[in-house]
C-alpha cells in the first residue's frame, strides 16, 4: 500500500460522498423541512437523468438539455405534490411511505413503457471530456470535477437559501411550527410546494449530473435512495450541514474500507480468510457505522436545533 | 344418479378419446417463464422476443402443429415463479416450459415443472447441479453450463501467454464461481482479486487499485448496470489503452446500447455472436432487428433454438407430445440446424459445442456488437457431465 495509493484513495472518498451529498440534499430538505417521508426521491432523480437523455437527443447540448430537464422534473414534481403528496403532509409518517412507494413502482415502470427496458447513456459533454493524469496510468475525467464542483456549489447555494434568506427563514420557521406561522399570515402550503419543487429540482440535478458516469435505467434511482437515507440519518435528520458531512465520512469510510479492508485483515488474519472476509466487512461498514451513530446518538450526528 | 352420469362421461371419454388423439389437432402451448420486469427486464425481453420470432418463422406451427405460446414475467422472485409455472402447468396445462433467464429461478421452477412431466427447457441458466447429479431427462439447456462461459477468458489468457491479470466479481455465488472459473484454466500470475458489493455503482476506488497494479489484463464479471457503470468509468480513466479486457456477461447486446463507444475493442467469452457467418443466423440477426429494433444477444439466439429444438423434435415424433419416452427420445437427438452451427446434446442434455472469444465493434450502421474473434473451445463439454446417471 504506497502513500500515492492513499492519497488517491482519499480523494476518491470524498469525490463519492459529494456525489451522495448531491442526491441526498433535496431529501434531506423535505424530510427535515416538512417532516415529509418522500421515498420518491430516487425516482425523481432517476426521471431526471432520463430527461436528461432524452433533451440531449433532442438537442445535442448538454446545457441546454439540462436545463430542459430541470424545468420539466419541476412541472412533473409540482404535479406530483398536487395530485398526491399534498394530501399526505397531514398524515402520519407510515401512510407517507405506502404513497411515496407506490410512486415508485408506478415511475420505474412508467420509464420502462416509455424508454425501454434496456439501460441509456449520456455522453460527457465535450467541453469537459478532457481528463488530468492523477496517478501513474490513472486518469481523472474532468466531469468528475465538474460534479463535485457542483455538489460543493449546491451545499454552498442551500445554506445560504436555507440560513439567511428571508424564504429559508420562513422554512425553517414552517418546518418548527407550521400553525403559527400559518397564523401569522403565510401561506404554508404555498411554501411547502415551493420546497418540495426545489427538492424534486436537486433530485433531477443529481440525476442529470452523475448520468454521464453511471448506466441510466429502471430502478437506479432505488440504490441510491438507501445511500441517501443512510446519509441523512447518520447527518442528522433536516440537517443541511449533517447532511454535508455524513455524505463525505460514508464516501471516505466506504471507499477506503473497499480499498484496504483486505489489507488490514490481513495483519491479522491468513491471507485466504482475509480474502473472504474483507470484502463482506467492507461493504457492511457504512451500515455497521450508522448502526453506531443512532446508538449513540439517535438523532444523529448533527441534529437540527429546535425539534 | 351420480355414479352413473359420472359412468357415462367415463364411458363418452374412453370413446372419444381415440378420436381426440387421432385427430392431435388441440393447440400445442408453450409456456414461458422470464424475468420480465425490474432492471434485467431488458434479458427477459430477449428471451421472450427470441421465441416469438422463432414461432413466426416457422409459420406459427411447430412441427406441423399450431403452436400457443403463454408468456408469464418470473419477477425475478422464486416464489413467485414457482406460482406462475404451476400455473402454466395446472390451469394452461402447457406441454413444454421455455425459460428462464436466472440461476436461482431455474432452482426454484426445476422440480415442480419436470415432476409434473413437462419439458422444461432453459435457454439461459445453466447451473452445475442439474449438469451433474440432478440431471433429470425432463430437462433441456440450449444455452450453456454456466462454468464454460466464465472458462473462455481463461483459455485464451492462458494460451495467449498474458500476464499479471487483475480480477474483478461481485461479492455473491456466481461471481466467485466467474473467477473459479477463470482461474480453472489460467495459470499464470494474478495481479489482484478484488469482490465488489452487488450493485456498486462508483469504481474509482478499484480503478485506483487497477492502475497501481498496473495488470496485463483483467477479468471482470459485471452483469447489467453494474458493467455498465464500470465499462464506463474504465475507460473514461484511461486505462482501456494500456490493458486488455477479458469478460463473462459484461459486454454484450444487452449492455451495449448503453456502453457504446466506451466497449469497443472488449473482449467476452460466447457460443455464437450476431455475426457468426451462417445463412440461417444471419436471417435470424437481419428478422430480429427489423421485428424489435436492436440487435439480439446470445438471451435471444438461444430461446430461438429452444423452438427449432421443439419444432425439431415434433417432426420426429409427428406432432405426438403424449408419448413422453418417444418425445424425450427425439428432443435428445437434437434435430435441427442451430443458429451457432454445430450443436448435440451430451448425456446430461447440456449442449457439447464450440466457444469463441468475441470482441465488441462497431457496426457501420452506428450500431454496436460483438464479434467473433477466435475459436477458443472446440466440442467443448462440461466437466459435470460424468456425475449425471443419465446415458
Amino acid at each position: 500500500m504506497s502513500t500515492g495509493l492513499f492519497v488517491v484513495q482519499v480523494l476518491n472518498g470524498l469525490q463519492f460522498g459529494v456525489l451522495l451529498f448531491l442526491i441526498a440534499a433535496g431529501l434531506t430538505l423535505v424530510f427535515g423541512v416538512m417532516d415529509f417521508i418522500n421515498l420518491a426521491h430516487g425516482v425523481q432523480y432517476m426521471l431526471g437523468a432520463y430527461l436528461a437523455v432524452a433533451f440531449y437527443a433532442l438537442t445535442g447540448n448538454f446545457l441546454i438539455a439540462l436545463v430542459l430537464a430541470l424545468a420539466a422534473a419541476l412541472v412533473f414534481g409540482l404535479l406530483l405534490e398536487f395530485v398526491v403528496f399534498r394530501h399526505l403532509y397531514d398524515r402520519d409518517h407510515l401512510e407517507q411511505v405506502i404513497a411515496t412507494f407506490g410512486i415508485i413502482i408506478f415511475l420505474n415502470q412508467a420509464v420502462k413503457t416509455v424508454w425501454g427496458a434496456a439501460p441509456l447513456t449520456l455522453p460527457i459533454p465535450e467541453m469537459f471530456s478532457g481528463s488530468i493524469v492523477l496517478m501513474p496510468g490513472l486518469l481523472y475525467p474532468v466531469w468528475r470535477l465538474v460534479v463535485i464542483a457542483a455538489g460543493l456549489a449546491v451545499a454552498l447555494l442551500l445554506y445560504v437559501l436555507v440560513s439567511h434568506t428571508r424564504l429559508g427563514m420562513l422554512v425553517r420557521a414552517g418546518a418548527t411550527n407550521a400553525r403559527m406561522v400559518s397564523a401569522l399570515g403565510v401561506d404554508i402550503r404555498r411554501l411547502f410546494m415551493i420546497v418540495f419543487g426545489f427538492g424534486t429540482m436537486l433530485a433531477a440535478f443529481a440525476g442529470a449530473m452523475i448520468a454521464p458516469i453511471l448506466s441510466v435505467e429502471p430502478g437506479m434511482g432505488d440504490t441510491v435512495l438507501i445511500l441517501a437515507f443512510v446519509v441523512i440519518v447518520i447527518g442528522g435528520i433536516g440537517s443541511m450541514r449533517g447532511a454535508f458531512l455524513a455524505a463525505l465520512l460514508i464516501g471516505l469510510v466506504d471507499t477506503l474500507g473497499r480499498s484496504f479492508a483486505i489489507d488490514i485483515l490481513r495483519l491479522v488474519m491468513p491471507p485466504s480468510p482475509a480474502r473472504t472476509v474483507g470484502p463482506a466487512i467492507a461493504s457492511m461498514l457504512i451500515y455497521m457505522l450508522m448502526a453506531l451513530v443512532l446508538y449513540f446518538r439517535p438523532a444523529g450526528l448533527f441534529p437540527s436545533r429546535g425539534r | 344418479m351420480k355414479i352413473s352420469k359420472l359412468f357415462v362421461t367415463v364411458a363418452a371419454t374412453a370413446l372419444f378419446g381415440g378420436v381426440a388423439q387421432a385427430q392431435a389437432q388441440e393447440k400445442l402451448k408453450i409456456g414461458v417463464i422470464a424475468t420480465l420486469s425490474g432492471p434485467p427486464a431488458v434479458l427477459g425481453q430477449q428471451l421472450r422476443n427470441g421465441v416469438q420470432l422463432a414461432v413466426k418463422d416457422l409459420g406459427g406451427k411447430l412441427g406441423g402443429r399450431e403452436v400457443e405460446v403463454i408468456v408469464q414475467d418470473d419477477e425475478l422472485k422464486p416464489d413467485v415463479a414457482v406460482s406462475k409455472a404451476k400455473a402454466l402447468i395446472e390451469r394452461d396445462k402447457v406441454d413444454f416450459v421455455i425459460g428462464p433467464i436466472f440461476s436461482n429461478i431455474l432452482q426454484a421452477i426445476f422440480k415442480p415443472v419436470t415432476d409434473a412431466g413437462v419439458i422444461l427447457i432453459s435457454p439461459n441458466a445453466g447451473t452445475s447441479n442439474f449438469a451433474g447429479k440432478e440431471c433429470n431427462a425432463n430437462f433441456f439447456v440450449t444455452s450453456y453450463q454456466n462454468d464454460q462461459a466464465f472458462g473462455v477468458a481463461g483459455k485464451y489468457a492462458q494460451d495467449a501467454g498474458l500476464k499479471k491479470i487483475f480480477l474483478i466479481a461481485p461479492n455473491y455465488q456466481a461471481g466467485r464461481d466467474a473467477l473459479a472459473g477463470f482461474k480453472s484454466f489460467y495459470k499464470g500470475e494474478i495481479a489482484d482479486e478484488v469482490y465488489v458489493p452487488l450493485g456498486q455503482l462508483d469504481y474509482s476506488a478499484e480503478l485506483a487499485k487497477i492502475a497501481a497494479a498496473s495488470p496485463g489484463a483483467i477479468y471482470v464479471f459485471l452483469p447489467g448496470g453494474m458493467g455498465i457503470n464500470f465499462v464506463k468509468q474504465f475507460r473514461q480513466a484511461g486505462l482501456a489503452d494500456r490493458t486488455v479486457f477479458l469478460s463473462a456477461f459484461t459486454v454484450d447486446e444487452s449492455t451495449l446500447p448503453a456502453q457504446q463507444d466506451a466497449a469497443v475493442g472488449f473482449f467476452g467469452g460466447a457460443n455464437w455472436a450476431p455475426n457468426l457467418d451462417n445463412p440461417q443466423n444471419k436471417k435470424f440477426v437481419a428478422g430480429y432487428e427489423k421485428e424489435f429494433g436492436a440487435v439480439p444477444a446470445t438471451y435471444a439466439f438461444q430461446s430461438y433454438d429452444a423452438v427449432l429444438l421443439i419444432d425439431g423434435a415434433l417432426k420426429l415424433t409427428k406432432g405426438n407430445v403424449a408419448d413422453k419416452d418417444a418425445l424425450r427420445a427425439a428432443l435428445k437427438k437434437a434435430d435441427f440446424t442451430s443458429l451457432r452451427g454445430g450443436f448435440k446434446f451430451n448425456t446430461n442434455n447440456y449442449p457439447i459445442q464450440d466457444f469463441y472469444l468475441v470482441k465488441v465493434g462497431k457496426r457501420a450502421d452506428g450500431k454496436f456488437q460483438t464479434e467473433i474473434d477466435k475459436k477458443v473451445f472446440t466440442n467443448f463439454a462440461d466437466p459435470h457431465a460424468k456425475e449425471c446417471p443419465m446415458k
